[in-house]
Formats: C-alpha cells, sequence, structure tokens
C-alpha cells in the first residue's frame, strides 16, 4: 500500500522502540507533515471507531439466537429516541420509556436471582459480536446451579443505569448488564459488563462493579463469561455490590 | 435583581444574572443537559443584548453560587481588585468588550485592570465576544511563566510531551519521550497521566524523568499527573517532584468531588515550592480544568458550565501557576456536542484564561463519541496558535493509548510552530540545537543514527 509515497517521506531511525508501546510512535515525516499512511492508518481506525457508536443492535440475530438457546426475552426502549439524543442527553438513556415501563410492569413474577440486560451502548458492534456468547455461557453455568433468571431484556438506546430499573420491575435479586462500551482507536468492538445487587432507580457507579474489555483480542468471552459469573456468586452469597466489593475477594465455592 | 428585553411584543424577561448568562451563553449541549441553555435563537440573542447593558458593578451584587457556602465565590469577591477596577467601574459588560478590541486596549492596559475583573465578568464578556474577538483580544496579552525555562514569549509556542502508557511501562514513557524530543516537544512539560495511584509506582517514574533530565542537562520540568496529596505525600518522602497538578473545578461542591479544597491546594503549592527546584523561576504548579465538570459532578447551582470554568480560573489564579491547560473535548458529546461546540468553548477559556492573567494552554481533543475528527484539531489548532495559545499537548500520533481520547500530536505541533514562524521555549531551543536535532529551521533532516542509538540506549538504560 501506498509504496510510492512511502518513498518520499523520511523515516524515523528509532523504529525499534515500538518494540516497548503500542503508542504511534516513529511514524517519519515528509517534511513537518505525516507520512500519508500513517495519516490513513489513523483514519481508517477513526473510521471504525465512529461506525461503531452509530451502529445498531442486531435484534432479529439476537432474538433467533436467544431462542435457539430456548431463552425468553423481551425487547425495550430508553428516553432516549434517537442516537443524536442519547449521545446528548444521558439521562434519557438512563431511563425506560413510558411504553418500555408498563411492559415491564407487567411482566413482574415472583422474585428471581438475575436478571440480563443486553445493550447497544456507545458500540451496538460490540454486542452484535458478543453478547449472546456471553449471555449463554453465563447463564449455563448458573442455571445449572440452580440459580433463577427473569427474561433476557433487550435495550436500545440505553446507558449502564437502566439495568437496574429494568431488574427492580421485574423483580431480580441483582441486574447484569452486557454494553458496548465507547470506541477507542485501537477497539471498536469492546464489550462492557456491569453488576449490581438489589438494584434500585437512581444508584451511581460506586454501587456496580465491572468486567470491561470483552472482546475476542481483549477478554474473551468465555473468561469474560467465568469471571462473571464468580462475581455474581460472591454478591449474591455476600449481599452486596460495587466498592465495597473488592477485587480480591477471594471466589466462594460454588 | 431580574432583566428584561423586548423583541417584537414578547417580553424576555431573565429572573437574575447567573439566568441571564446562561441563556446568553452559545449553544452547547451541556447548558442544554443542565435546562440552563436558550429556548430559542432568538432568546439567546436577547439575553446577550439585556446582558450587553449590565453595568460591571451589578456583578458585585450578585452571588452566582452563595458566598456563605462556597469558598470559591468567597476567593472572587474577596479577592477582586477595587483599585484595577476603578477605571473601568462605570463600564457594562457591553463597553468591556468594546474597550478590549479598541486600539487603546493595549496589553499592558488591559494587564491593569485584571484583577479589578471578576470570573463571573470575564465569562459574560466573552459571551458576547465572537471567535475574532476572542482571538483579537487574546493575542494582545503575553503571560510568560518560569521553572527550568520561559514559557509564553510572543513568538514561541511550547508542547507538553504526554507519552502515557496503560501500564506505566517506564520503557514504554521513555520511548514516547524520545519520539517526542526528537519532534521537539517537552518544553512545557514532560507530563504523564498516570494508570494508576499506586505512589510508589509514580515515585519510579518521577525518579526516571530526573535521571533523564540530569543526564542530557535538559531546561525542562517534568510531572506526573496524580492526586494532590499524592505529590505532598511524594514531597514529604523525598521524591524530586518539579510540579505538582491537580484538576480543578469552580465550585467548592465540585472541587470537593474531587477530594479537593483550597487549603489542601495551598499545602500542595507550598510543599512544591520548598523543593526549590526551579532554575529560572518559582512557578511550580500545573492545572487541568475543562467546561462540563462542575455539571457532571452534580454541583454547578444552576450556574451555566462556561462561567464554572472561569470560576476555576479564580482558584488557578490564587496559586501562581507554571501551566494550565483546558481539556476541552475530553469530557464528551453531552457538554460539548460536536467540532463547533468544542472549538467556540476553546476560544472562550484560552481568552479567559489570558484575560485573568494565566499562562493558558489547552488539550485540543474530543473522543470518539463526538461529532469531532482530526480536521477540527486542525481548525481549532491553528485558531489558537494565531491566538497565541501559551502551550498545547503533544501525544504519538494524537492518539492517546492509556486516556483512549484523541489529542494533537509532535506532527500538530511543529506544522503550528512552522506556519507561524514560531520557536521553543528559548532554552529548550538551544538545548535542541546543541544535541544537534534541530537547526534553526526546526528538525534536522537526518539525525546521525550512531548518535541516535547512543541517545536512546541511554535513555532505555536509565529505566
Amino acid at each position: 500500500m501506498l509504496e510510492k509515497t512511502n518513498e518520499i517521506a523520511i523515516k524515523d531511525l528509532w523504529e525499534e522502540l515500538r518494540l516497548f508501546t503500542a503508542a504511534r510512535i516513529a511514524l517519519g515525516r515528509t517534511g513537518v507533515s505525516l507520512p500519508l499512511s500513517e495519516s490513513l492508518k489513523f483514519k481508517l481506525a477513526h473510521a471504525h471507531a465512529q461506525d461503531a457508536v452509530y451502529s445498531d443492535m442486531d435484534v432479529n440475530a439476537i432474538e433467533t439466537a436467544l431462542d435457539g438457546l430456548g431463552i425468553t426475552h423481551v425487547m425495550v426502549e430508553s428516553g432516549a429516541t434517537d442516537r443524536t439524543t442519547y449521545l446528548q442527553r444521558p439521562d434519557f438513556g438512563r431511563k425506560l420509556s413510558a411504553n418500555s415501563t408498563a411492559l415491564l410492569q407487567n411482566k413482574r413474577s415472583i422474585q428471581k436471582d438475575i436478571c440480563i440486560v443486553i445493550a447497544d451502548g456507545l458500540s451496538a458492534f460490540a454486542v452484535n459480536e458478543n453478547a449472546v456468547k456471553v449471555t449463554s455461557l453465563f447463564m449455563e453455568s448458573l442455571s445449572s446451579k440452580g440459580f433463577t433468571f427473569t427474561p433476557v431484556v433487550l435495550a436500545k438506546q440505553a446507558r449502564v443505569a437502566i439495568a437496574d430499573e429494568i431488574a427492580h420491575h421485574l423483580n431480580a435479586r441483582l441486574s447484569v448488564i452486557l454494553i458496548g462500551e465507547r470506541p477507542g482507536l485501537s477497539a471498536y468492538d469492546s464489550l462492557g459488563a456491569y453488576m449490581t445487587y438489589m438494584p434500585q432507580p437512581g444508584y451511581t457507579d460506586e454501587k456496580r462493579n465491572c468486567i470491561s474489555n470483552i472482546r475476542d483480542l481483549g477478554l474473551p468471552p468465555d473468561v469474560a463469561a467465568e469471571k462473571l459469573r464468580d462475581l455474581v456468586v460472591r454478591s449474591l452469597q455476600l449481599k452486596l455490590s460495587g466498592v465495597n466489593l473488592k477485587d480480591d475477594d477471594r471466589p466462594l465455592l460454588l | 435583581m431580574s432583566y428584561k428585553f423586548t423583541i417584537g411584543h414578547y417580553v424576555y424577561e431573565f429572573e437574575n444574572l447567573r439566568v441571564l448568562l446562561a441563556k446568553a451563553s452559545p449553544l452547547r449541549s451541556g447548558d442544554v443537559l443542565a435546562g440552563l441553555a436558550a429556548a430559542s435563537a432568538e432568546e439567546r440573542i436577547a439575553a446577550q443584548i439585556a446582558l450587553a447593558d449590565v453595568p460591571l458593578v451589578n456583578f458585585l451584587n450578585e452571588d452566582f453560587v452563595p458566598y456563605e457556602s462556597d469558598e470559591i465565590t468567597r476567593l472572587i469577591i474577596d479577592g477582586q481588585d477595587q483599585q484595577s477596577f476603578a477605571a473601568i467601574k462605570h463600564f457594562t459588560v457591553g463597553a468591556l468588550r468594546d474597550w478590549l478590541l479598541s486600539d487603546e486596549a493595549s496589553a499592558a492596559a488591559i494587564e491593569s485592570i485584571s484583577k479589578g475583573l471578576t470570573a463571573e465578568m470575564v465569562s459574560a464578556v466573552s459571551k458576547l465576544m465572537r471567535n475574532q474577538d476572542l482571538i483579537l483580544a487574546a493575542k494582545k496579552l503575553e503571560v510568560v511563566t518560569r521553572f527550568r525555562n520561559t514559557i509564553g514569549l510572543k513568538g514561541h509556542l511550547s508542547v507538553r510531551l504526554q507519552p502515557n502508557h496503560p501500564l506505566d511501562d517506564l520503557r514504554g514513557i521513555a520511548a514516547g519521550v524520545i519520539d517526542g524530543l526528537m519532534y521537539g516537544a517537552g518544553d512545557a512539560v514532560i507530563g504523564i497521566n498516570p494508570a494508576t495511584d499506586n505512589p510508589h509506582k509514580i515515585a519510579e517514574i518521577i525518579h526516571m524523568l530526573d535521571r533523564l533530565r540530569l543526564q542530557f542537562d535538559m531546561p525542562v520540568q517534568s510531572c506526573v499527573l496524580t492526586h494532590v496529596t499524592t505529590s505532598i505525600q511524594l514531597i514529604e518522602q523525598g521524591v524530586p517532584v518539579d510540579l505538582v497538578f491537580q484538576s480543578i473545578a469552580g465550585t467548592e461542591k465540585a472541587n470537593s468531588s474531587f477530594g479537593i479544597n483550597l487549603s489542601i491546594l495551598e499545602e500542595a503549592h507550598e510543599a512544591a515550592l520548598s523543593l526549590n527546584r526551579g532554575t529560572v523561576g518559582k512557578q511550580v504548579m500545573y492545572f487541568e480544568s475543562g467546561q462540563g465538570s462542575a455539571l457532571s459532578a452534580n454541583s454547578h447551582f444552576g450556574v451555566d458550565q462556561q462561567t464554572c470554568e472561569v470560576r476555576s480560573y479564580a482558584v488557578a489564579r490564587r496559586f501562581d501557576p507554571l501551566l494550565i491547560n483546558s481539556v476541552v473535548g475530553f469530557i464528551g458529546p453531552e457538554y460539548l456536542f460536536d467540532g463547533k461546540q468544542i472549538t467556540r468553548a476553546a476560544l472562550e477559556d484560552h481568552f479567559c484564561g489570558k484575560l485573568m492573567g494565566l499562562p493558558m494552554g489547552m488539550d485540543i481533543c474530543y473522543t470518539n463519541h463526538a461529532a469531532a475528527d482530526q480536521d477540527d484539531m486542525d481548525n481549532l489548532l491553528t485558531l489558537l496558535g494565531v491566538a497565541g495559545i501559551n502551550f498545547i499537548i503533544g501525544v504519538p500520533g494524537a492518539d492517546d493509548i492509556m486516556l483512549n481520547y484523541q489529542s494533537t500530536s509532535f506532527h500538530d505541533a511543529m506544522y503550528i510552530r512552522k506556519i507561524l514562524n514560531k520557536r521553543p521555549a528559548p532554552e529548550f531551543d538551544r538545548w535542541l540545537q546543541h544535541q544537534g536535532l534541530f537547526d534553526a529551521n526546526g528538525p534536522k533532516p537526518h539525525t546521525s543514527a550512531r548518535q541516535l542509538q547512543e541517545l536512546t540506549s541511554t535513555i532505555l538504560g536509565l529505566c
């Protein structure tokens, strides 16, 4: 690619230092400017990130996959009606729309242990890639131990906090949300998992625990599902989540 | 008291100065999110017209955040200098704008009134100024600061070398430092955002940077941007801290959410001064701020985000910093939605900081969920270069792999120096030439491979 332009640019003589960092060092220059090949590499990474922010959750594919696994599900929306509103009004993305609130209130049943929410967040791309995989591995490992689940909730234009409202309506002891993280230039497909014990609307980050960078080249989905299982079991046994649930707590026996 | 302006048959009424300033602010998503923005374009201009006629003295009688419960309000009001104010006390906000742009308002004339202005007056006047007004007025002002070199002189532009590494790996950081030095960056500060707040690790980074400076006799200062209380602790342990860093905001409650107050900053300032490490000056503080921080900490008290930002400059002014920059686009699209809003906010921050007498720099930056890209950063960089910005940020390839956002690069810094004919800080400029990295025209076309090999192996040996 771009061989002719690379002939004109001046190479930096310290390329070997890339061994020590993933930072964009020793890029070379033409005059004082960035060589075209580096300029285009950067723009491509940014293009991936931008596309991820505006990507849509592939609801059909996710629902079909959940059906295939015999997992019941329900679809809701936040108060943010479109992506532009979503980006400017995080407060709307944290709350259910009126219709969705009514829908979930009608689905309330006897108390269950865990409510899983799958939400687009800032990268629906990440959700489309790995959310079902994490969900199925996680549910499989806990259902067999007798833990109970509400239907899985798919949430559009959603922020992390929406899970607490959802789980509260569905009468679950614990909420887990799998949500697309803010894309960076190096990764635009990271999924995050957040968990709250005895969730209530209005809870903030101090009540949550988080596993981040879930993607094939980061924390792989199967490893993430195991970590999430350990975290959730500890939380349910100790009856707490957030800052008081320390990372260094030993996993408890199932 | 309330303020009014009539357009056609409609009387716009603004219940107090706080509301008037918020409604007069050029549109930005954070003020909408806070429910403070004008409801229409017409209301915004009605507010600006009403604001233009407000006498400056009104600002001395109306608190934006209550005096009794907010130490920053007390700092602003108690610190307002009546003598400096005397020359302009008959001005309205609009008259102040016209005066700042007039030929009469020389740098010296503006500096002589600066301490008479409160943060809210400064914010107010900026709301009546177009982008070119913000550039023209700021360009008049020269704010020069010193520690081991001289920053902010006309004709010079400095760069903070920001070689962050996600694991704080010393060799990873050093690789970024070498890259930056080769491109003439580092004269503002070699400043690292640590991934950890572990004091032991932070001390390691500081020691490494200090060895590097001594080995090459570099006229630069270093800083690890950790919490101010950690810096105080490190100073007590004898760690060679050059600059003390802290993020600051414009209300007592917001600062409290950062774990700081004025007396902690005072303690840090004195601790850093006690080490007496500066050679050409004693300015030892480095601050960062940014519009939206008070709102995000739910402690803005109905004050618009730009006014909160300028109030944080009153905090900075108290501690005579070497460096201060707004991290303008880092906070995200819910506060500054796109390139246009980021650009406007950055020009406001630079102008307001300079008018307050501060050595303003800027982290010209954005996140991936904002509607902005490198072209927006190029535009803003050029505008701020023209406006006389003291320093900008230099990150390898503009991509901060630790903080996950895009800033300006070493190449960007060379671009702005080249097109505006700006030089690095004089002491650093001489050092670059002495090392054979730069000549009078800028970076040398080819640094000798052997010399470079020596340089990199020496530096890696220091890690």
